[in-house]
Parts: structure tokens; sequence; C-alpha cells
């Protein structure tokens, strides 16, 4: 499939945007000045990226506790989520979300979520107001391998084929479902599991963005044309630990280093559109240097914007009461 | 205006709002009567207790929705299908069944708005029958809305008689945001004159179903009646009660309770939900806090044993208040020495 | 019974009254009264209002001050000196038994309740009382009012006389459709519910905004009208209280409707959380609150009232008798001047808005006469 020229492009930015985003982060609340806690993205860019090169701002998304990627690939600002991650005013959420609650509904973003198996569910009402309203857009759910053994998540995939709804189920598996693998957590086959729910069932290679990008295509094309939901398994390598701070201990030795070295999505992109072609290499560093300006700016700005205020505190926890 | 029973206003209401508005849907297990059965009857049940009856032939199986018995999945799509342009009107059967789904009502749907720095809004209404008095037994019984009531971001409305359900529930539905409808399962052939046109009774607001002057009954659900028949025997005796109706439990009208605690210095509590911090104990430390001056004696709260709800009718009638055990409560709380009721 | 005994029962103040309160004896046990004496104050769920002596006699006290009784419950009795003890006692404990025994086999006639009937296609809400040839009276109510405003007057009135309360296109239970919201418009709708009752002429008696309908009728069909009893009425001056208009269109919560309900009355202690609650729970239906919207616009633009309907009452040719409460705070009193002198003109001191409930009897006598004339 013949790829746009602005498609790559931004797909390669928002890719490399996640990537230095995540990696900054990494440095950032190492110093202790970021609260809370975060779940970093690194390694897995291709998929949020490939999938959501597919959708519009109409199309919704349900993200993960490891939603930084979800978010940019969807267009959420750069800025507003990093002063969010510093819980400042100026966030996207006014620094009451944090990481992992970023959400901007005018993006089709309904959130990330901190708790595992949450989105599916949603996603089934967002594809439900989609099919009612009969506006032509998909939802998404993003989960992982741990949530896809979640009763919310096995419940949805059933629901979502009752109703017949305009739903994709991203199935991001990294191996681990915080420090336990998924081969000891999830029984069966994902494949079977889809099929044992009536849906077609799709699998990629996620650190490459061409065939997330055609197999994400083809899932969500089915669901838009109305033939009902679509599981998509994307096989992933996380970089960094569950949480950070996570010192990894139970993984392999030269595990993450052979992913880093050998599956990196934007050596992979890079390689490929340079050699097809497709893309000059100035461009692309045109867009590393670019991005690496944005971030920098967005941390600086961060650190400088302002706290919440002590109105805040009650602000917004109803439309009226 | 015409006699409706406490099911007809609910119907009623779910009917003009969807009328009214494309984007109210209905969904929930069996509430467009039951599909894939042997029988092709259409509509057959309309809910397991038939308030959602006649909905599916007027509005369609896009606008209701039969659910598989998943409640989790299917609370969860409510939840996110409010938040993306629907007003969804989900019945979660029996409250009980919160149990399967609390994280998409609790962590979701009340707090998106919250979360999401006041972007959102989840206008969802989540209805479902409590109450013990049908020997329904411990898993079907309980009076929940105490633990709703607990959770930022929830409206609670506990419905007290078919005029109050109706107007509560339009106003639920006209919402934007998360509201939790509570309906009394012995309720439902309850009747009273209810307007035929839609109207709406505004959230935190309560109703004094009396006034009197010796001492203030606060009541829900449908204790209020329990409450109004005990003050109807306490004034034949000469003792005048006025009998407060919170209607909602969040939003709570605290000031018409602390303005007539302040007037008759004395308070009953009847609430029909488990003695640990319910509304009873959050009304009793209000007014301990902000009425303590005008308090003339304790307060005393009509309310079950710490037990699960029990089926034998002996005892469920032992757990549960009653008009006799109000009446005593009052009596106990005006001075008077009065023989302990079982 | 003894015929010389004269029972005083709690009376029934409006269709929805089943019981009352006495709330204080006006009268001292043993004092002697004249028929139309204030005998008691009743205290009703919406109002309190003082109960008329029927008869002459001497009191003697049933109930005490504080007790709520049945509808029909023996209160006191008159009797005159001759009348011994043992028999006031005998009759008491007669009436008592003869009561609990009524009561209980639900003899009392079920109350006539108002029916909403199609008018032109028009739902609207009518009570409809009374029989006789007498010309009957057509009771008009005004801004935010319906047809409850005439409890204390519709069934005295139509002793002996077909009397007729609707509520106005937006208000109570008609339906809230109210056209341009204008005087007449509302005063076609009169015609139409007068036509549809098969009603050639009527009395007209009317309260405030009613009033400015019924002069609005007269003006469009003098020929349906008897004679015109106006209370208050708007259209006699440009002045109105708009803190109560506007109040009355935005308040929805009891703290708030309690002190705009205020301006109505001259004594405050009238106003209830349960005449708040009746009016709230109209406000509430859908489409109450914007037809107050559009009436107000129309006949109240810019605070002021819009039409000036004293060339009815200048036209001449039909009886005219006004009512005005000296305190009125929502149409100034002296809006009643400078009328033609064949308008019989009535102030009454102490009185604010709503003399038909504050001076009920008062009202009723006069009105009762004035339409018999």
């Amino acid at each position: 499939m013949q790829i746009a020229r602005e498609t790559l492009l931004r797909s390669y930015r928002a890719m490399r945007t996640i990537r230095d985003f995540e990696e900054r982060l990494h440095v950032e609340f190492a110093t202790g000045e970021i609260p809370g806690f975060v779940h970093l993205y690194c390694g897995e860019e291709a998929s949020g990226v490939g999938v959501c090169a597919n959708l519009t701002d109409q199309d919704t998304i349900a993200s993960t506790h490891r939603g930084h990627g979800h978010c940019i690939a969807k267009g959420v600002e750069v800025a507003g989520m990093m002063a969010e991650i510093y819980g400042r005013r100026t966030g996207v959420c006014q620094g009451k979300g944090g990481s992992m609650h970023i959400a901007d509904l005018s993006r089709g973003m309904l959130g990330a979520n901190g708790i595992v198996g949450g989105g599916p569910p949603l996603i089934c009402g967002a594809a439900l107001s989609h099919k009612t309203l009969k506006d032509g857009a998909v939802a998404v759910a993003f989960y992982g391998d741990g949530a896809s053994n979640e009763g919310t998540t096995l419940e949805s995939l059933n629901l979502a084929s009752v109703w017949r709804l305009p739903a994709v189920f991203v199935l991001e598996d990294n191996g681990y479902g915080e420090a336990t693998g998924a081969s000891y957590a999830c029984a069966g086959s994902q494949k079977a599991r889809a099929g044992g729910f009536g849906m077609p069932y799709l699998e990629c290679d996620g650190t490459d963005f061409f065939a997330v990008h055609q197999a994400a295509g083809e899932a969500i094309a089915h669901a838009r044309a109305g033939n009902g939901p679509v599981m998509l398994h994307v096989h992933l390598a996380r970089w960094y630990g569950h949480f950070e701070g996570d010192a990894m201990t139970y993984r392999a030795a030269g595990e993450v280093a052979a992913a880093r070295a050998d599956h990196d999505c934007l050596t992979i992109f890079r390689t490929r559109v340079t050699q097809a072609g497709l893309l000059d290499g100035t461009e692309l560093d045109d867009i590393d240097s670019a991005v690496r300006d944005e971030i920098e700016s967005a941390v600086i700005a961060a650190k400088q914007a302002p706290l919440p205020e002590a109105a805040d505190l009650l602000a917004d926890v109803y439309v009226r009461y | 205006m015409s006699k409706k029973s406490f099911r007809q206003a609910i119907n009623e209401a779910l009917r003009q709002e969807m009328r009214r508005d494309p984007r109210v849907i209905v969904m929930g297990e069996d509430v467009a009567g039951g599909h894939g059965g042997t029988s092709g009857t259409v509509d057959a049940w309309g809910g397991v207790l038939g308030v959602t009856k006649g909905l599916l032939t007027e509005f369609g199986e896009d606008r209701v929705l039969d659910t598989p018995i998943t409640e989790a999945s299917y609370i969860g799509a409510a939840a996110g299908a409010a938040a993306t342009g629907l007003r969804p009107v989900a019945e979660l059967m029996f409250v009980d069944f919160v149990g399967c789904c609390l994280d998409q009502i609790m962590n979701q749907a009340a707090k998106f708005r919250y979360m999401f720095g006041g972007k959102a809004r989840t206008p969802l209404v989540i209805r479902a029958m409590f109450g013990a008095g049908f020997n329904a037994a411990a898993q079907h019984s309980q009076a929940l809305y105490p633990l709703f009531t607990h959770i930022p971001g929830l409206k609670v409305v506990v419905p007290s008689s078919p005029y109050e359900a109706k107007g509560l529930l339009i106003e639920a539905i006209r919402d934007d945001d998360p509201v939790i409808f509570l309906e009394h399962k012995v309720m439902y052939d309850d009747e009273e004159e209810v307007p035929d046109e839609a109207y709406t009774i505004p959230f935190g607001e309560a109703n004094l179903t009396r006034e009197g002057d010796d001492l203030t009954i606060v009541a829900f659900g449908r204790m209020v009646k329990l409450a109004n028949e005990a003050a109807d025997r306490l004034e034949r005796q000469g003792i005048s009660c006025t009998v407060i109706d919170p209607r909602t439990t969040s939003p709570l009208d605290t000031d018409t309770i602390l303005d007539c605690v302040a007037d008759t210095g004395r308070l009953v509590i009847v609430d029909e939900s488990s003695p640990r911090c319910n509304m009873a104990a959050d009304i009793s430390a209000l007014v301990a806090e902000y009425a303590f001056d005008a308090l003339k004696g304790p307060i005393r709260r009509v309310m079950p044993p710490h037990t699960p709800v029990p089926f034998a009718s002996v005892l469920e009638n032992l757990y549960l208040p009653s008009v006799e055990k109000i009446e005593a409560a009052v009596k106990a709380a005006m001075g008077h020495r009065v023989p302990e009721i079982a | 019974m003894n015929a010389s005994i004269t029972p005083i029962t709690m009376p029934k103040f409006g269709l929805a009254m089943t019981e009352g309160k006495l709330a204080g004896w006006m009268v001292r046990p043993g004092s002697r009264v004249k028929a139309g004496d204030d005998l008691a104050d009743i205290e009703t769920s919406k109002i309190t209002n003082a109960y008329e002596s029927p008869a002459a006699g001497i009191l003697r006290q049933v109930a005490s001050d504080g007790e709520t009784l049945p509808v029909g419950a023996l209160i006191g009795v008159l009797a005159e000196d001759d009348v011994s003890d043992a028999d006031i006692d005998a009759f008491i404990a007669r009436f008592a038994a003869e009561f609990a025994t009524d009561e209980a086999d639900g003899q009392e006639a079920a109350p006539a309740e108002p029916t909403v009937i199609d008018v032109k296609g028009r739902a609207l809400r009518v009570l409809d009382l009374g029989h006789g040839d007498a010309p009957p009276i057509l009771l008009i109510h005004g801004f935010g009012g319906d047809l409850t405003n005439w409890m204390f007057n519709h069934a005295a009135l139509a002793d002996g006389r077909r009397v007729v309360a609707f509520d106005l296109p937006g208000h109570g239970g008609s339906a809230k459709d109210v056209g341009d919201g204008s005087p007449a418009f509302f005063a076609g709708v009169a015609i139409d519910l007068l036509d549809h009752l098969g009603i050639g002429k009527a009395h007209l008696v009317a309260h405030s905004l009613g009033g400015a309908v019924a002069l609005a009728l007269a003006w469009q069909a003098p020929d349906r009208v008897a004679s015109l009893a106006l209370i208050a009425p708007a259209g006699l001056g440009p002045e109105i209280n708009m803190d109560f208009i506007n109040g009355f269109i935005t308040a929805d919560r009891q703290k708030t409707i309690q002190p705009v309900l205020g301006y109505l009355v001259h004594d405050k202690s009238l106003i209830g959380r349960k005449m708040a609650d009746d009016i709230l729970r109209y406000k509430r239906l859908d489409g109450a609150v914007s037809a107050l919207m559009q009436i107000a616009a129309t006949c109240f633009p810019d605070g002021r009232q819009a039409d000036d309907l004293r060339p009815v009452l200048e036209r001449g040719g039909i009886r005219a008798l006004i009512l005005w409460g000296e305190d009125d705070e929502i149409l100034p009193v002296r809006q009643s001047g400078g009328l033609p002198p064949a308008v019989t003109i009535d102030i009454l001191p102490g009185v604010g808005h709503m003399p038909q409930m504050e001076r009920a009897a008062d009202i009723n006598r006069t009105i009762g006469t004035f339409v018999a004339q």
C-alpha cells in the first residue's frame, strides 16, 4: 500500500516526538522533579503511530497507563502534556490528572487510564456513540497483554461482537504485565480468543511502522465499514521498566539491549524510507532537530509554568452541583 | 394528571426524554425484552420488572439495547458513550451487582471530569433497584446509596414516590454528570397523581413532606413513607414532626436539615442502609458539628443492624426499620421512656 | 338533633383539603357571636384563613387550639342560654358517633375534580361547579396562578349558580402554548371556552393579569360579558413590580421563591412552604417558564405594562366592580383612580395583592352581592 509522503513525515515526527519525550522524562524523572510515577512507551512508538495514522480526530481511542505515546500519536499537544506531567496548571488536565490521565476529547483521545483493562469497555461505548450517531467514525482500544486477561477486556470483546460495534482492539503485547511474563499469565492464544468471540484477528510486528500501518488499516477499514470489531495483536518490546525506577531484574541480561539494537522502530523506518527513496535523510534529520527543540522548550515551559491554585482543588468535580 | 405507579412514572420519564432527545438511549439486561428467545415474542420482558416495557417498540433496537449479562462491559460502555456524545440510561437491575462494575462507575465515569481538567461531560444515568422487603436475601436487597454518595463525581438520587421518581429521573437524564438513580423494589406498584407532562425536580433540594414543631425526621426512599406513617400516628399523640426527604444524597441539602433541626431541636434519621458510614452517620456528624447548640437531646437513628440482609421474613422484618421502630425512636428522642422494639 | 344547637365543623377550603388545624380560636368560650363574626383561624397545608360563624349564639368549644381534625369534624357548638349543658353534651356525643360512622362508610360525596378538556385543539384544565338559572361566572386567575387561586371563593360563589374556573394557557394543568402572550390572546381562549361550555354571557371575576384578560374580552365581545368584577386588575396603569415578575420567573428553589411570593400578600406569614411547593411544581413542568417569559415579554416590556385597557371601562355599557388591596405590592392601588364614576371601587385596608385569599369572606360577599344585582 502506498503511503502518502505527508503521512510518512507526520508519522516519523510523531514517533520521534514520543521517543524524545519519553527519553527526556526518563532523565528528568531521575532528578526528582516530576511527581508521582510514569510508565514509558519507548520502543513501542511504531504501534501507536501506525494505528493512529489511520484515524482522524473524529475517531476515538482509549489508552492505558503507558499512554504518552498514544496521546502524541493522536495529536495531543506536547507542551500541554509535559506541563501536565509536571503537575502544572497549564497542563492538558490543569495538573489534576497527571501522566496516567492525559485526555483530549477534542482529539478523540478518551484518556490514558490508570486501571488495567479500563479502556476496552469505554471503547465499546465510544463505538456505540459512533454507530448510533452514524458519524462514520471508529473507536480503538489500546490494551496490553496484562489487560488481555482482565474480565473487562473479555466482556468487551463479547459485547463488541454482540452489538457489531465499529471497534478495534489493539493488543500491544510487550511480553510483560508489570513484572510477570505474558508467557506465564496469558493462557491459550490471543488468536483463539478473537476467534472465540467471532471477530477477525490480525497480528503484526510492532517495531515496523509499515507492518502496523498496513494491519491497522485493514482492521480499521473493516470496522468502519460496519462489519464489526477486529482484534489486532501487535508484538512489541518495552525498553524501560513497568514504571520509572523498575530495575527490571525479572528480565534476562541483554534482552533490552538487543531490542534497542535490532528492533528500534525509528532506525527501521529510516532505513526503509531512505532505501526506497520515499524520503531523504536530511528531511528526517530536520525533524529530529525540530523535535529536540520542541521537547526542550516543552520542558523549560513546564518547569516555569504556574502551579495549580487552591481553588482548583474544588473545581470541575461536577459540571454543576 | 392521573394516578400512575412508580413503575409507570419511570417508564414515562424515559419515554418522554427519548422522544425529546435522540441522544438518549437505554441499555441493560433484558431492557429490550430479551433477544434471542425461541418464542419470537418481541419485548417479552421490558427489564426484569417491566419498567422499560414498550420502549423497544417505540424507539427500536438502536436506542433500546439488550446487553449480555456482563455489567463491567456495558456499564463501562455507557460511560464511554456518555463521554462521546450519547446520553445513556443504563439499567443495572439490582444495585448489588455493582460489585461487577464498580471500576467503571468509581474510577472511570465519576472521575473523567476532574482527571481531565474539566474537559469531559459524562451525562450518564445508571438506574438500579435496591432495598429489602422482598425476601431477596443478601445479594439482592442492599441499600447501597451511601457507597455511591461516598464517591466524588457521582450524583445519587433516591426517589420516595412516583411523582418524585418521574421528575428526578428527567432531571437525571438532562444532567451532564453521572447520576446513580436508585429505585426501591418494594415501591414499583405504589401509585399517586403524576403529571402527564415532562417536569423536573432539581437535585440538592430536600422536600418536606410535612412540617411540625417538635422533632425532625430525615428519611430516604421508601423510609419516607414509613416516616410519614409514623408521624401521622405521633401527631395523634400530640407529637408533631417535620419529615425531610432529601431526595438526593449527593448533593445533600444540608441547609434544610440544619434549619429544621434548629427549629425543632430534635432529630431522628431513618436509613435503610447498613449502619456503618451510612447517611444517618453522615447527617449525625453534620448536625453535631453545625447545629450542636440547637439539640435538646441525643440524635436517634433507625437503621438495620450490621448484618447482611437475611432471607426469612421473620428475620427480614427484624432487620428493616418499621413504622413502630420510628415511632419508638421519636418518643425516645422526645425523652419518653419506651420499651425497646425488637 | 336539637334544632337550637348549631354545630361548628372543620370547614373545607378548596378541593384538596381533607383536614385542617385549628390554629386558634378568636372568640372566648361562652361569648356571644353573630353570624359572620370571625370564629377561629383554620390552617390548611396552603394558607391560614379565618372561619366565620355560620349562625348566632353562645360558643362552646369542642376542639382546642392546635388540634388537627378532618373536614366535617365538630370543633364547637353554638347554642342559646336556655339549652342545658346536658343537652349540649348529648349533642356532641351523638355528633361524634355519627361523624365516625359517616367517615367509616366514606359517605362524603367525592369532591368535584378539575378536568382537562380540549377546546379548539387546546388542552384547558377546568373546574365547573354549581347550577342555577342566574348567568354563570367565569373566574380568570392572574400571572403564574391557576384555578386553585379561587379555592376559597369558587364553592361559595357557586351557591345556586354555575361558576367555572380554568387555568389560562401556560398555567396549571393547561397546555403551555401561550401564543403571543397578550391579554387579547387569552381573551380569545376564554371566549372559546365559553363557546365550548355553551355559555352565552358570563360575569367575569378576574384577578391581576386575569383582569386585563377580562377587560380585553369585554372589548372584543361585550355581548358575552354580564359584568366585570376585577380584583387588583392589570391594564389600568403602567407600573408593575418587576422584582416580583422576574423573581417569579427565575426562582427555582424554595429558598428563592418564598421571598418573591411574599410580595403577594400583606401578612407574609401566609406564605408557606406548601404554597411555594405548588408553584415550583407548576414551574418545573416543561414549557411553564418559557410561557411565563413570553407573557412577561409581551405584557410587561421594559418593566411597564404595555396594555392600557381603561378605554374598556370608559366606554361604559358593562357594570364593573373593582376590588383592590390597599397594600398591594404588585400593582399599586392608585391605579384604581380616575375611573368613570359608574365603576364601583372598593379599597381594602391591610390587604395585599391577593384579596380573594387574604379576605375571602369579604370578597365572596361583595362579589356575590354584585353579580346578584
